[in-house]
């Protein structure tokens, strides 16, 4: 079991998602970041997709009721253990009763706590993520509060970690031949236009061109931009579809909205572009306030980076287990 | 600069490819679209249905999404060729005859106008009817449900008369309230959610359309009849 001991708002229980269900409308909720969740579980020896606490508001502190294995990924935030530094992207083993906090982010937005055996609340549908729109999954469909307890699920082969941990690359730099680098400042974001592209005529370069803000208006359910308004040529209503998170969508407003883990699962806005599902993380990770750009990406393009991700996720899996039986043969 | 920068920098044509009354374009790099471009009506989305059911079965779909006259397919994986993909969906849709779905009949009691009707007074603007007239029109109709989508169990409804179409708000209410009887378009529904919502509220329905814990979380299912059955006018 973990007790939350502090936290702020929004933060929940997610997996890797509610699949299968967009066609009665369920939203697919799900980390935001979806390779930190993959690592931090594969370091551990879960299942990928097991249950982790997703923290996007900060400081945020619980205590471990049990001995067992824990690993910090997604967002560097400074945690620390009783008070002792713990180095981000590193499975450690734990004394019941420590006290694990997380402090405000140095580089990226949402840390996950990832725990040997996965946070262990009921599956709805399916899934372990927590529904904020429908209010069911997670925790009791809510954001976790302080005094909520959660409990972990069974270990079937425990890994050894040693005590000084046992760390995997950050993603950002292990995959740095497949993620093109920040511009200006600016976040590169590679997107597939999308059925309305050509609707909006000269605009449709200014989409490309410009650097795009992130508004405050952005949560797990989309990223509102700020810039230089698109427009489509002619006006256009169009018949409910369904979307994914990553499409791009141009309101009357013309300022985008991306659409994130929580998004509705139809919309009707003219869509523009589709961000390629290798870069969703990244997107993930983008605080408010910081600017991106979108690149044209192809298919060929992207399920080439999808395998660079799969097989990082693999390397850790199998390196992982081959390290900690190797530290336990030698003692 | 080197040679893979300079493919990620040259031009991609928008992929979306048409053929005899549909056409497909790419959601992000695992979806793809597949829109009837014919008319809005029950035989296009009997052909969604079948077409549905046949991609359903593909080994790489992940999930499928019918919408109004169109149908949204996710992957698993990303594909290499879109265009193959593309070209599959055009043939699934060729080859996919009319089916119907064998639905429920659906009553919904509502209270037209009140507090809830927030645009009433809007859509009687845009029309040239009466408050009355609106709301005779939208509870003497007989609608089907298309699809589901957007909200839990949300049902999008098909058999509007065009007489109160209405388009959807440019700025949408923030916080409508679940159960609002809405017109978005050319389509009809109720609230499942209370929330922020673009369509236009004239009436409220009390009722319970989605249980996460059930065997059958939603109440409406594509292919049901839905009927209106005025429980009050307040206007």
């Amino acid at each position: 079991m973990i007790e939350i001991i502090q936290t702020g708002p929004f933060n929940t229980v997610q997996d890797l998602g509610r699949t299968g269900f967009r066609n009665i409308g369920v939203t697919t909720s799900g980390a935001m970041d979806p390779l930190a969740l993959k690592a931090g579980n594969s370091l551990l020896g879960n299942e990928t997709g097991a249950a982790v606490v997703e923290v996007q508001t900060y400081p945020f502190k619980l205590r471990f009721a049990k001995q067992t294995a824990f690993a910090v990924t997604g967002a560097d935030c400074g945690a620390s253990l009783d008070g002792r530094m713990v180095q981000p992207w590193c499975a450690l083993p734990i004394e019941a009763g420590q006290v694990l906090e997380l402090g405000q982010p140095r580089v990226g937005t949402r840390a996950y706590i990832c725990i040997a055996g996965g946070i262990d609340v009921a599956s709805v549908m399916g899934s372990r993520s927590t529904s904020l729109r429908g209010a069911f999954g997670g925790s009791e469909g809510r954001f976790l509060s302080t005094g909520d307890v959660l409990k972990l699920g069974e270990v079937s082969t425990a890994l050894n970690f040693p005590a000084t941990g046992l760390a995997v690359i950050d993603p950002a730099f292990a995959l740095t031949d497949f993620y093109p680098a920040n511009e200006d400042g600016a976040l590169v974001v590679r997107a597939i236009p999308a059925g309305e592209h050509a609707l909006f005529g000269a605009d449709a370069e200014r989409f490309w061109m410009q650097t795009w803000k992130i508004s405050t208006q952005s949560d797990r359910t989309g990223y509102r931009l700020m810039g230089e308004p698109i427009k489509p040529t002619t006006p256009v209503e169009m018949r409910s579809h369904g979307v994914v998170s990553g499409v791009v969508q141009v309101p009357p407003s013309g300022e985008p909205i991306i659409q994130m883990a929580d998004a509705n699962t139809a919309g009707g806005y003219p869509k523009i572009a589709g961000v390629i599902e290798a870069d969703l993380w990244r997107l993930g990770q983008a605080r408010i306030g910081s600017r991106l750009r979108f690149v044209r990406a192809t298919h060929a393009q992207a399920a080439a980076v999808e395998k660079a991700v799969a097989t990082f996720i693999d390397d850790v899996r199998s390196t992982s287990r081959m390290v900690c039986d190797a530290l336990q043969a030698m003692k | 600069m080197s040679a893979s920068v300079a493919k990620i920098t040259q031009p991609v044509e928008a992929l979306a490819l048409g053929r005899n009354g549909a056409r497909v374009s790419p959601i992000g790099s695992r979806a793809f679209l597949l829109e009837a471009t014919g008319e809005f009506d029950l035989a296009s989305q009997r052909r969604i249905w079948a077409l549905s059911r046949a991609v359903e079965l593909w080994s790489e779909t992940l999930e499928i999404v019918p919408g109004m006259t169109n149908l949204l397919v996710v992957l698993k994986m990303t594909p290499e060729d879109p265009e193959l993909l593309a070209l599959r969906l055009l043939d699934a849709w060729e080859q996919a005859e009319s089916i119907d779905l064998a639905g429920r009949t659906i009553e919904i009691t509502v209270t037209y106008g009140g507090e809830h009707a927030t645009d009433l007074a809007a859509l009687c603007d845009r029309s040239g009817l009466s408050d009355r007239e609106v709301v005779r029109i939208h509870y003497e109709g007989t609608y089907r449900v298309f699809a589901l989508g957007s909200a839990p169990g949300f049902g999008y409804l098909h058999g509007l008369d065009p007489r109160i179409y209405m388009p959807r708000k440019t700025v949408p209410s923030l916080n409508m309230a679940r159960g609002c009887v809405t017109i978005g378009g050319m389509q009809t529904g109720v609230a499942v959610l209370t929330g922020p919502n673009g369509w236009n509220s004239i009436g409220f329905a009390e009722l319970q359309m989605f249980d996460p814990m059930s065997a059958t979380p939603a109440v409406m299912a594509p292919g049901d009849t839905v009927r209106f059955v005025p429980a009050s006018i307040e206007l």
